[in-house]
């Protein structure tokens, strides 16, 4: 007899994920993802100046402030064809580098690890053999016996005062915890050493973006910090020199920790290869242009369909054609209805919300479901590091052969690139972007204090907005994947604007030919030992990096629904 | 002694974002001296992480539900905090409980917390308060400049 379970809300940053999955024989048969919010800031923007979109988009969620602001810049250039200074790109460039890895750190060591590590378990261990594993798979100076063992000791006081805190929902004892009380010891440790590690991303983007957590110096054309050798109010010279200590900090915690925890997580839970691979199809962006027009990139991004990597296909400028035309939304799930029948181009996109109740065969989210032409897709890092490894992109390569290898050596089999089509190679994908980026932040900054050095300061080309209507679209590959920003101007105002977010495609409902999304997708088949406790469904959420706030769109009437914070 | 002042909520819908309004005010009209951090933490959890850590006092304000007249304010304080902001399930995600979590975790928690909750009126899509919670916002000044007061703190009107 098949069983219905429901989880709501799945995530609390604002907004949130609903998941119904109905198990049978211990594994999932169907799943539903609903969107439970309703969003509107595309109507908050109509009328509005379109160089004021960004710090107004940049509130649309607690979590992907930035990535929202370089998006709406970026859409509202690409529709004045406005190119900016290169400084502008570096400066923009080691932003988007340092929030994504800052975001990529805090949700696999603070909000996800607990799905996997059994902190109670954590207090059985060993600390000398922790620290003899732990210098086995890396010479990163903080695994020694003296730092197990205060984890330890910090540990069993902490659980001895009844406290818990961030561990409170965590699922200590349940059966589909399966790693040793050394390897979860490990893990508690370096989730400690994860937050000296977050803080250093942090601090990157406060001296960059001036402050954290809504950044202050995005411009249409460019950036508002002025560079100067002399001054001090401005970005000069010292300021970025005192960026390379936290960027050198930051990359030796990422190569010798995050990709050394995610090979050894994988290793250990290598049956979780097996589940959640979902929807084969994958979509990404190329990002952290180096040319003033978006032309040259220095990670690639595109589309793979059906998982099949010799069938890759670049997205190659800002502005692309392919990706431009390529992209719907249909609202036949979801909780909206349209002018007229079948899936609408966000140029042509309406906001016109239809609530009903949650109906297992009708609409059942505030989500809308995109397609790429008419397929569905995945997006998120491992759509971009599938796709870097499909144009032959080399530091993609290092950095994913060095998780699989580390994951097979310890395995003591080999693990083959196919087993990242999986919940388990969703993570190992996320670590190996942050590999990849931080060595993007590096060229970055290198090439802003070359550039300086021969004497180009300009960081920002004045926009004009002529008359008439013009239209424009932004892409960046975000923390959770290709986000897209839609625009069209009228006379120097907004009169349209849609936002195409991560979350909307990975989480979106049932598409015009009912076809299932990537959440829905990946949770089939899913394992379920204890139904009460259904961790392996948000093990396979979790994997997304799910945040909702900016992925739905409201009903005012309906308070309950537009119920915002955990109050 | 450091103290912070953590303004959260989201400034798209109307009166959710009462609290990042009202430390904006506070930061506008006073000036609150080198010990005083504000931070107009908007819907962020963990990228404030940083910012509180270590601080000896801080100062929340945000929209509180609580099912009273619109503009109540409330004053929360010690262990009404963490129960306040968790809710009916969560699997650890993060947010302003999460972040004192980990806080707390860390041996970094600040000694003291107290929360000024607004009793919100609309969660409309628009990018001001309502007015009557607009109306409310001098009082919800005026109490955090009394947790300061009470900590020490003289905060200075500003000249017009």
């Amino acid at each position: 007899m098949s069983k219905r379970i429901t989880i709501d809300p799945i995530t609390r940053i604002e907004g949130h994920l609903r998941v119904d999955v109905e198990v049978d024989g211990g594994k999932v048969t169907k799943a539903w993802s609903s969107g439970q919010m309703w969003r509107g800031v595309e109507l908050i923007l109509l009328g509005r100046d379109p160089r004021d979109a960004w710090a107004i988009t940049q509130r649309i969620c607690g979590v992907c402030t930035t990535v929202h602001a370089i998006t709406s810049v970026r859409a509202v250039e690409n529709a004045l064809n406005l190119e900016i200074p290169v400084n502008a790109q570096f400066i923009r460039n080691m932003i988007i580098s340092a929030h994504a890895i800052h975001d990529h750190i805090v949700h696999f060591y603070h909000l996800s690890a607990l799905d996997w590590v059994d902190v109670v378990s954590a207090l059985k261990a060993d600390p000398i053999k922790t620290a003899a594993l732990a210098e086995s798979l890396s010479d990163w100076p903080l695994n020694g016996r003296a730092v197990m063992t205060q984890t330890l000791e910090k540990l069993k006081t902490f659980v001895g005062s009844g406290q818990l805190g961030p561990f409170t929902n965590g699922y200590w004892g349940h059966p589909a915890m399966k790693l040793s009380p050394e390897v979860n010891l490990l893990a508690v440790t370096h989730y400690l050493q994860a937050l000296e590690a977050q803080r250093h991303a942090n601090k990157i983007v406060t001296i960059l973006g001036s402050k954290s957590p809504h950044i202050q110096n995005v411009a249409v054309g460019g950036v508002s910090n002025p560079i100067a050798t002399d001054s001090q109010s401005v970005l000069t010279v010292e300021r970025l020199l005192a960026l390379k200590p936290h960027m050198d900090a930051l990359g030796e915690f990422i190569r010798k920790v995050y990709l050394v925890d995610i090979a050894a997580i994988g290793a250990f839970y290598a049956e979780w290869t097996k589940y959640g691979a979902g929807v084969m199809n994958y979509l990404s962006a190329p990002d952290f242009p180096m040319d003033s027009k978006g032309t040259q990139f220095l990670t690639p991004g595109g589309y793979i369909p059906g998982g099949d990597i010799a069938k890759y296909k670049p997205i190659t400028a800002f502005g692309d054609a392919y990706l431009r035309d390529g992209v719907e939304e249909s609202v036949k799930h979801a909780w909206y209805n349209y002018s007229k029948p079948g899936p609408l181009h966000p140029y042509k996109g309406e906001t016109t919300p239809n609530y009903t109740d949650f109906q297992d065969d009708g609409k059942y989210s505030w989500l809308k479901a995109p397609t790429f032409y008419g397929e569905r897709a995945q997006v998120g890092p491992l759509a971009n590091v599938l796709c870097g490894v499909a144009a032959g992109h080399k530091p993609t390569i290092t950095y994913a052969t060095q998780v699989l290898d580390t994951a097979s050596s310890l395995l003591g089999s080999k693990i083959p690139l196919a087993a990242l089509h999986s919940t388990i190679g969703r993570h190992a994908a996320r670590a190996v972007r942050c590999g990849v980026m931080q060595d993007v932040m590096q060229q970055n900054w290198q090439a802003l204090i070359d550039n300086i050095g021969k004497g180009d300061v300009a960081t920002f080309n004045k926009p004009t907005f002529p008359k008439g209507e013009i239209m424009g679209y932004g892409f960046h590959e975000a923390p959770r994947g290709l986000l897209s920003h839609w625009t069209v101007i009228r006379d120097g105002k907004i009169a349209n604007y849609q936002c195409v977010v991560p979350s909307t495609w990975n989480a979106g409902p049932r598409d015009e030919n009912d076809k299932i999304g990537p959440y829905e997708a990946s949770l089939l088949d899913n394992p379920i030992a204890d139904a009460e406790q259904p961790l392996e469904v948000l093990r396979t959420i979790h994997s997304f990096d799910p945040c909702l706030a900016c992925a739905v769109h409201v009903v005012e009437d309906n308070k309950e629904v537009v119920q915002v914070k955990a109050l | 002694m450091r103290v912070v002042i953590l303004g959260v909520g989201n400034i798209l819908l109307t009166d959710e974002g009462v609290g990042v309004y009202a430390v904006n005010e506070l930061a506008a009209r006073y000036d609150l001296g080198d010990e005083v951090e504000v931070i107009d933490g908007g819907t962020s959890g963990m990228d404030c992480l940083d910012q509180v850590s270590g601080a000896d006092h801080l100062l929340i304000a945000d929209a509180m539900r609580s099912k009273q007249e619109p503009g109540t304010i409330t004053r929360l304080a010690g262990d009404q905090i963490p129960a306040f902001f968790k809710t009916k399930i969560s699997p650890h995600q993060v947010g302003i409980s999460d972040m004192l979590g980990t806080l707390n975790f860390h041996g970094l928690m600040p000694k003291n917390i107290v929360l000024i909750g607004v009793e919100p009126k609309s969660f409309a899509t628009a990018m001001e308060l309502s007015p009557d919670i607009a109306a409310r916002l001098p009082d919800v000044v005026a109490a955090l400049v009394a947790e300061l007061t009470a900590l020490g703190i003289t905060p200075r009107p500003k000249a017009a």
